[in-house]
């Protein structure tokens, strides 16, 4: 892991968390869409915050095929799952709202769950040679002994 | 009668995102790193080569439906219930997906860490 693919890694789960917040935040100013009236969703487009959220989860997708073009799948989801917590954190600072004790635990678990996968290797060694890059010999052996 | 739809929107939420990131997954292994192909080839070679890939437009495909998704299971069911029980449940499908068609070893490190993750997003919403 180079301190460019941490970025990357963090790229995800910050544009991801910014572009959903934004989204809901320009949701807000237009008020509900109903099937009869599919013009609206036109409109929301000329909306600045939802065009800020498209722009982070434009941003967000091209860090999330990055990240699966190097590494596995059961590696970069439970890795960039810190947006929850993200979200906790901002709803606690920017609103006011407060943490439940449960919440507290859930943010823990998908805490521990993070460091649990981010720990360990991020490509593993496939039946099929479909993988373009093979992994290092150090990665196969993490993996077999975690 | 509108849980039922709920949980109906909630099964196809996980179905089209699991499907979704295993096709895209897939794609983007066959793409190759793309960090280096952009060094050789450049931005535009990198975008070439995922978008001629055609699973690469399946799982976008796949995505917009789990997009989609959940907006109709947001009107149905309540926000608590319809995006913890997707996401987490997501969470499993995709290590299970990921084991069967991309032939990923998920080790016990990867599994607890799914489940943790699962299980907090749960919490997260009680």
């Amino acid at each position: 892991m180079t301190f460019r693919k941490y970025l990357v890694l963090a790229g995800i789960t910050i544009f991801s968390t910014a572009g959903d917040s934004l989204l809901a935040r320009g949701m807000k100013d237009t008020g509900g869409i109903s099937l009869h009236h599919l013009s609206g969703l036109l409109l929301v487009i000329l909306n600045p915050w939802v065009v800020l959220g498209i722009l982070c989860l434009l941003t967000f997708f091209s860090c999330y095929m990055s990240a699966l073009s190097w590494a596995d799948l059961t590696y970069v989801l439970p890795a960039t799952s810190l947006g929850y917590v993200l979200v906790a954190f901002i709803g606690r600072i920017g609103f006011h709202e407060v943490i439940s004790p449960t919440r507290w635990v859930g943010i823990m678990m998908i805490a521990a769950g993070v460091g649990f996968a981010a720990a360990g290797p991020t490509v593993t060694p496939s039946r099929h040679q479909s993988v373009s890059k093979e992994p290092s010999p150090q990665a196969i052996s993490q993996e077999i002994s975690s | 009668m509108r849980e039922i739809y709920a949980w109906a929107a909630i099964a196809l939420i996980i179905l089209a995102s699991t499907t979704g990131d295993i096709l895209l997954a897939y794609s983007m292994k066959r793409v190759g790193d793309v960090g280096e192909l952009w060094k050789r080839s450049g931005m535009l070679a990198v975008i070439g080569r995922a978008l001629s890939t055609p699973t690469f437009a399946l799982g976008v495909m796949a995505m917009g439906v789990a997009f989609y998704s959940l907006l109709f299971g947001l009107s149905w069911g309540n926000l608590s219930l319809v995006v913890p029980a997707s996401a987490s449940l997501t969470f499993v499908a995709n290590a299970i997906a990921a084991r069967i068609f991309l032939h990923e070893r998920v080790g016990r490190r990867r599994w607890i860490a799914a489940l943790l993750v699962a299980g907090g997003v749960v919490l997260m919403a009680v």
